[in-house]
């Protein structure tokens, strides 16, 4: 029995050959050393993300998120639901409160969940996993567990959106949230001034509206050198893949030479926690963290 | 102009403010706006080309009735789901949500507009992750792709688009984020069959429920 345990909801893109299939490895391991106890939600769904809004509408997008608070409370009674992708975190999040607000989507939201054999009385708690290290354990305690120091090296916090608004950590502020600074710094890094770390990387648009993502993007990548950071580190997949990728394509567009590494934060904790590169998902970057790398490789 | 479009113009005359509280999500808290523009302030696309109107522009053609310019309208279509103004607006209207409630509406409608991106990308999106409950990543991008604001296949389209984009799928591919082998499934949930029948039933109950409300 591990110290805590949650049913975990680990969203599409976590999964293996998935585009934040490094997240999902480098959490694992985070979590083996904090002994947080993670159970799968059994055959969880996708929950549908901000986009689906366009051909999904209300209902149909609360059955998808009813659907997996269902199955966690059937399966996994007790146990707050965990997500790592801020998207998923959002959806069910969301989906409770408005079902824990209008009889009426619930009663619908029941009716639809009949035609796939569920049912749901009490929803679980919806948590992000970064919710979970600092209400559940504290820089403290996630202090404790580090073996190799980050010292010496910098980072630029990249919160990014929908890890921080709407709900964001509690006691946090929307414009200046800390929790993530004061993460790197529990873990003995330097979190170096950063301008964008609420700012939009393009979301969705960086596949629809490439252009409009990239302008978005210079300015992340931007700021985070203006900082003096080594790297960026992030708790959102899309966030991390929009920035991490399209550097290149920037660079072509408006001359710059970018090429910072953007990590997870669970990819930072794993390392310092003592984990190898391969454990921490460092050969999952498409821009290598070749500090990081060669700290976990000492 | 469909059929229920028109229907839906008839039905609710001169009303559009009426219209958007029946029949769009969270449209009941359009008429809370004060015209303050912080919404448009906080929206990391404003200063981008190529929207029409800001939300607090749209709130208030909504309630001058100036309805084929709000539904025919790219603005909705901006939006990066940030939630910047849904945080920021002082009287706390859910503006991303409703942006996505008038977009999802127009949509439903179909009259929004035709080549937009995003609507394209938000439905191919949607279908990818209904059709087996989780979403494949190669299937998404293929289909963005190789096909044009229509649904028609255009393969030099999405050739050029592919040869665009090589050098990131092959950085991904290298980084064990993109497995090409998912163009032969991939990722799947046990239960199609009742994520199917769900949401078929989720969206019968949301369209008796709107249909009701026009009565």
């Amino acid at each position: 029995m591990a110290r805590k345990e949650y049913a975990f909801y680990p969203g599409c893109s976590s999964q293996k050959g998935a585009s934040s299939s490094n997240y999902l490895t480098s959490v694992q391991s985070m979590c083996k050393t904090l002994d947080i106890g993670l159970t799968e939600i059994p055959d969880w769904n996708c929950c549908g993300a901000s986009i689906g809004y366009a051909e999904g509408g209300e209902l149909p997008r609360l059955a998808l998120s009813g659907r997996n608070l269902a199955l966690a409370e059937k399966h996994l009674p007790g146990l707050d639901v965990v997500a790592t992708c801020a998207a998923c975190w959002l959806g069910t999040r969301e989906a409770k409160e408005r079902l824990e607000h209008s009889d009426i989507l619930l009663r619908d939201t029941q009716i639809a969940l009949q035609e796939a054999g569920l049912n749901i009385t009490v929803i679980p708690e919806v948590r992000h996993m970064a919710e979970v290290l600092i209400e559940d354990f504290g820089y403290d305690a996630l202090t404790k567990p580090v073996t190799k120091g980050l010292d010496g090296l910098k980072f630029a916090g990249y919160v990014g959106c929908q890890t921080n608004r709407p709900f964001g950590i509690d006691g946090e502020s929307y414009e200046n949230p800390k929790y993530l600074d004061k993460l790197v710094e529990s873990l003995g890094g330097e979190a170096v001034k950063y301008d964008q770390k609420v700012t939009c990387c393009g979301g969705a648009l960086a596949f629809s509206e490439p252009e409009k993502a990239h302008a978005q993007i210079k300015d992340i990548v931007e700021s985070a050198y203006d900082g003096g950071a080594d790297m960026i580190v992030t708790p959102c997949p899309l966030c991390q893949a929009n920035v991490e990728l399209y550097q290149g394509a920037i660079n072509k567009k408006y001359g710059t030479k970018f090429n910072i590494p953007v990590l997870y934060y669970s990819q930072v904790m794993a390392v310092a926690y003592g984990s190898s590169a391969k454990e921490a998902a460092l050969n999952g970057n498409v821009i290598r963290a070749k500090q990081l790398e060669a700290l976990a490789g000492k | 102009m469909s059929a229920n479009n028109t229907a839906m113009a008839v039905r609710y005359k001169n009303n559009f403010l009426k219209e958007l509280e029946d029949q769009a999500e969270m449209g009941e808290w359009i008429k809370m706006c004060m015209q303050c523009g912080v919404c448009a302030g906080s929206c990391p696309t404003n200063f981008h080309p190529g929207w029409d109107h800001p939300p607090q522009e749209i709130f208030m053609m909504v309630r001058a009735g100036r309805r084929e310019e709000v539904l025919t309208s790219n603005s909705m279509w901006m939006c990066t789901s940030c939630y910047n103004c849904y945080v920021r607006c002082p009287r706390k209207l859910p503006i991303t949500h409703i942006m996505h409630g008038i977009a999802n509406y127009a949509h439903r409608l179909g009259v929004a507009p035709k080549l937009q991106p995003t609507r394209n990308f938000g439905k191919i999106f949607w279908n990818n992750a209904a059709k087996t409950g989780r979403v494949n990543e190669v299937m998404l991008t293929v289909d963005l792709y190789f096909r044009n604001a229509e649904g028609k296949f255009d393969l030099m389209a999405g050739i050029k688009k592919a040869l665009e984009m090589q050098s990131i799928a092959i950085g991904l591919v290298k980084a064990g984020r993109l497995n090409p082998l998912e163009l032969f499934g991939g990722h799947k949930c046990k239960d199609q069959k009742g994520i199917q029948a769900m949401l078929k039933k989720a969206r019968e109950l949301e369209e008796t429920r709107k249909a009701l409300k026009a009565a």
